[in-house]
């Protein structure tokens, strides 16, 4: 079966398609960066975009996203290593403190912001309401994604039929 | 001096956002292999034999390891070696490890740990800390002779007599509950045996230093042949100080009987079900008060369920003792404290460590006392709060630093307009569904360790031929951002740019026995080792360069990444001072140490100078709770807190809205609920902390004053956030509702916290 990650195609053997996915992506491809924290989809520390929707990995299997376009916190920044927009802003805002959520909370800002570019400060926090943060008390989160927004309101107004990605803005 | 911009920069940053970090569980070994820790269904036994044949003999497993293979001590404890690394005489809690199996993968571990067979003879369970105190009530552990672990007491004036005198005499009893840290990563380590025969340990652990000596007692080794290395960390809170140790010696003792290395890798039912929580307490509180609002006296009783093993308990009880009048001057103080055994979970160092439990008791009983004199609450801990010079209950005389209390309070009663919207509060009555109310606290507290223990810290300044520096401290990054702090305070001192300063990747072999990253100590105390290192160095590089800059060697300055003297003096650039030093055969190169002032206690009168400084912290918070549902919502908190000086008001910044979230969790959804010393709720669905919608827009101002006695200026802000935020809920609880919660969590529906199971599979 064909994987599509971080805008790469892979081809997979049909027999890993039953293996966790997050154990695939963290074991196979070196993909560490979503987290196990309870293995039953409750604190989104594994969260991934499949076709740009927000997937808690740690209850899927790999044969869940075949075919499908995959995202994960790797692949955010440009080629060139320049930081996405809304990762700069977690940088700026102190949205940081151990990080072991922030992956899965930029990714699933991401699809909302790509859906959402103009958000209030309360629909961002439903937006990032399944993913556990233990450290930041949401403060700082909510402030860079509230300030990364412009960026995809930018984006939004001058390319708006481009696909969506995480490579749409870091340009 | 230049100092560099120290908005929310941190060394971390990059990697914690691209998912480049690496995390214990992301590291990569060669040949490694898997270990699953095995419990038992006991909650208190006496073992007689744990027959690990079948599980030794299952697909892919590699060994069995039970309390019979450590080859040095199997008990450990910072205070009484009570704690196990495997279970060997009785069970004593449900999270008890009695054995741990190591295979080819986690899997095939899980998968032989139900193998393995605990015979044991089940003994009566103490699960209620008064009955545990009971004569002839079953002993956890009998060679203790008994269940206390602990007593501590404060003698100061008589409470009698200021009770006698007062005209209003208020008593209350209150409870606290067991709430789990839930640092988002679980309890993970991974040891190698190295071709030098030191065995290197990565863990996500807090304590860098206490793992080591129990990994070391553990293996019958010397401190120097192993190796805890910094690894990032995700969050700790208190909770990865002991059992996270645990852990890291159980892996050291497989690879080291292996010789391969062996990852474990914490499910969060066995991180929930195994680790120590915070102590509930019980405390019945008396306090007198005159007519004209002044506290004449406090008598109290302080109960703390410590569990299983003693952990900290002795040392989290302390605190809650010498803060157990909050910040209000009381000339007639009676606390007994007594810290239990029982066969709960065990309960240690926890964010806050003894004063959450007690502000929520304090900070109520004041407002209690307030309605009774017929003043506000705010008036009220003006007559009593401790000013400039002031005596606290121990006999400490607060004039080394400026005492805050009164600075903190106006700055949040103005900030969240607490007298007109106090005005506003429903009291129980409300036209439609739901009732308002504000509420405040405030408190005072110790930095550091205090008269808990001995508190020195290291840091080590090495500057390199080209003009890097690499720095190392006695602190661990546990999330926080302590080397980011410490780079700050480094490149300030020293007048240069961020970019030159690198922090040395964190060892135990490299840097001096600093003590634990606990009691928000990280930042007074590494802050005041680099402070010390960088002026050490400063001395040693004008010394050399004085000639050329045509100065006396006290002149020399360091300003934007150069070396001046006296104004309209010479300069030259950072790299060419460093240059003249390898030149002249003079190695900057400076190790400084940080060593606490002088604090004292006396364990029979309970007085003393028991910490050397203080912080001074407020906070105020708007709710409603709906009338038919019960369900509290927050709208909005401010927060003001002296820190001293603020190092990266960024990560201040942060460190005040995660303490108060975890605050509102204490106060609104988290317990550990437990069926018979089994705890119930396992996972992160049925344990509750709180999401993003359960929290409101928060306000943080930040107060510095900075301290003399602080080589940086800087102070403590980690703990002083999460430690008001309860009883500020509560009493706006009371001034919506009219009525007053004295047991936490405050639940006022009978509605079920749980997270439905739909919602997490999203």
């Amino acid at each position: 079966m064909r994987l599509h990650i971080n805008g790469r195609d892979l081809e997979v053997a049909d027999s890993a398609g039953e293996r966790r996915l997050i154990e695939f992506l963290r074991e196979e491809l070196d993909l560490t960066g979503a987290k196990n924290a309870c293995d039953i989809g409750a604190c989104g520390a594994c969260t991934i975009l499949v076709d740009d929707e927000p997937s808690k990995i740690c209850v899927k299997r790999v044969k869940d996203v075949a075919g499908r376009r995959v995202l994960t916190i790797e692949g955010m920044a440009a080629a060139d290593g320049a930081l996405h927009p809304l990762q700069r802003a977690f940088v700026e805002r102190g949205a940081i403190q151990c990080g072991f959520c922030t992956p899965g909370m930029i990714l699933v800002a991401h699809a909302f912001l790509l859906r959402h570019p103009r958000p209030t400060r309360e629909e961002i926090r439903k937006a990032i309401n399944g993913n556990l943060c233990r450290c930041t008390g949401y403060q700082q989160i909510i402030d860079a994604i509230e300030e990364a927004s412009a960026h995809y309101a930018s984006a939004q107004s001058a390319a708006p039929a481009e696909h969506a990605g995480a490579r749409i803005l870091s340009a | 001096m230049s100092a560099p911009d120290s908005t929310g920069w941190r060394n971390d940053a990059r990697a914690k956002v691209t998912g480049a970090a690496k995390f214990t569980d992301d590291l990569k070994f060669a040949r490694l292999l898997h270990a699953a820790p095995v419990y038992s269904d006991f909650v208190h036994a006496r073992i007689i034999r744990i027959d690990t044949r079948e599980a030794a003999g299952a697909p892919g497993v590699h060994r069995v390891l039970t309390a019979g293979d450590v080859p040095g001590s199997n008990r450990f404890g910072q205070i009484i070696r009570d704690y196990r690394v495997f279970a060997d005489d009785k069970i004593r809690f449900h999270g008890d490890v009695v054995a741990m199996v190591v295979a080819e993968t986690r899997d095939l571990a899980i998968r032989a740990s139900a193998l393995v067979k605990v015979e044991a003879e089940s003994l009566p369970a103490v699960l209620d800390p008064e009955e545990a105190l009971r004569p002839g009530a079953v002993l956890v552990h009998e060679e203790h002779g008994s269940n206390l672990v602990n007593t501590h007491r404060i003698r100061r004036g008589s409470a009698d007599d200021g009770l006698r005198r007062a005209d209003f005499v208020l008593e209350e009893e209150f409870r606290t509950q067991s709430v789990e840290h839930a640092y988002m990563e679980p309890e993970v380590a991974v040891s190698m045996p190295r071709p030098d025969g030191v065995i290197e340990v990565h863990g996500s652990m807090q304590h860098p230093f206490s793992t080591r000596r129990f990994v070391a007692a553990c293996l019958g080794v010397p401190l120097s042949g192993v190796e805890v290395v910094g690894t990032p960390m995700g969050g700790g809170f208190g909770g990865k100080d002991d059992t996270a140790a645990i852990v890291c010696a159980r892996t050291a003792l497989a690879a080291r009987i292996l010789g391969r290395p062996v990852k474990m890798m914490y499910r969060r039912d066995w991180s929930i079900r195994e680790s120590y929580k915070r102590h509930p307490y019980r405390v019945r509180y008396k306090m007198g008060v005159t007519k004209d609002g002044r506290i004449t006296a406090v008598r109290c009783r302080i109960l703390a369920d410590g569990g299983a093993y003693c952990s900290v308990t002795p040392w989290v009880t302390w605190r809650s003792t010498v803060q157990c009048c909050g910040p209000y001057v009381v000339e007639n103080v009676h606390c007994d404290t007594l810290g239990v055994y029982t066969n709960n979970a065990v309960a240690g160092a926890m964010r806050g460590f003894g004063s959450p439990q007690m502000n929520f008791v304090v900070e109520q009983m004041v407002e209690i006392a307030a309605r009774a004199v017929g003043i506000s609450g705010v008036e009220f801990r003006r007559r009593n709060m401790v000013r400039q010079g002031s005596v606290t209950i121990t006999g400490q005389r607060l004039d080394t630093h400026k005492v805050a209390m009164g600075e903190v309070l106006d700055a949040v009663i103005g900030k969240a307009g607490y007298e007109e919207k106090l005005a506003r509060c429903s009291f129980g009555r409300s036209a439609g569904d739901e009732l308002y109310g504000i509420g405040l606290a405030m408190s005072y507290r110790g930095v550091s360790l205090g008269a808990e223990g001995t508190d020195t810290c290291a840091a080590i300044i090495s500057v390199q031929p080209d003009g890097s520096i690499l720095l190392e401290a006695g602190v661990h990054e546990n999330g926080q951002g302590a080397e980011s702090a410490m780079l700050l305070i480094a490149a300030r001192e020293l007048g240069v740019s961020l970019g030159r300063v690198r922090y040395r990747r964190a060892s135990t072999s490299t840097v001096p026995d600093s003590g634990t990253t606990v009691a928000s100590r990280g930042t007074i105390m590494g802050g005041g080792a680099v402070t010390l290192a960088a002026r050490e160095l400063k001395q040693k590089i004008a010394g050399v360069v004085c000639g050329r800059l045509h100065c006396p060697a006290q002149e020399v300055r360091f300003e934007d990444d150069g070396v001046l003297g006296p104004a309209g003096g010479e300069r030259m650039r950072f790299e060419e001072a460093i240059r003249l030093m390898f030149l002249a055969q003079s190695v900057p190169y400076a190790c400084g140490v940080f060593r606490a002032p002088p604090v004292s206690w006396n364990e029979e009168t309970g007085q003393g100078d028991a910490y050397f400084t203080w912080v001074y912290g407020c906070q105020a918070v708007e709710l409603t709770v709906n009338k038919r549902t019960g369900k509290v919502r927050l709208l909005g908190a401010v927060a003001a807190h002296d820190v001293g000086r603020a190092v990266n008001r960024e990560m201040v910044r942060g460190q005040f809205f995660g303490g108060m979230a975890m605050a509102a969790g204490y106060a609104l959804h988290e317990e550990i609920r437990s069926k018979d010393g089994r705890i119930a709720n396992l996972n992160l669905n049925s344990y509750r902390i709180p999401r993003a919608m359960d929290l409101p827009e928060m306000t943080a101002i930040i107060v510095e004053n900075p301290d003399p006695l602080s080589p940086s200026g800087a102070k403590a802000i980690g703990e002083p956030t999460n430690e008001i935020l309860a009883p500020a809920i509560a009493n706006a609880v009371f001034n919506a509702t009219g009525k007053r919660e004295f047991a936490l969590p405050i639940r006022l529906s009978a509605a079920a916290e749980e997270l439905p199971e739909e919602e997490c599979r999203l």
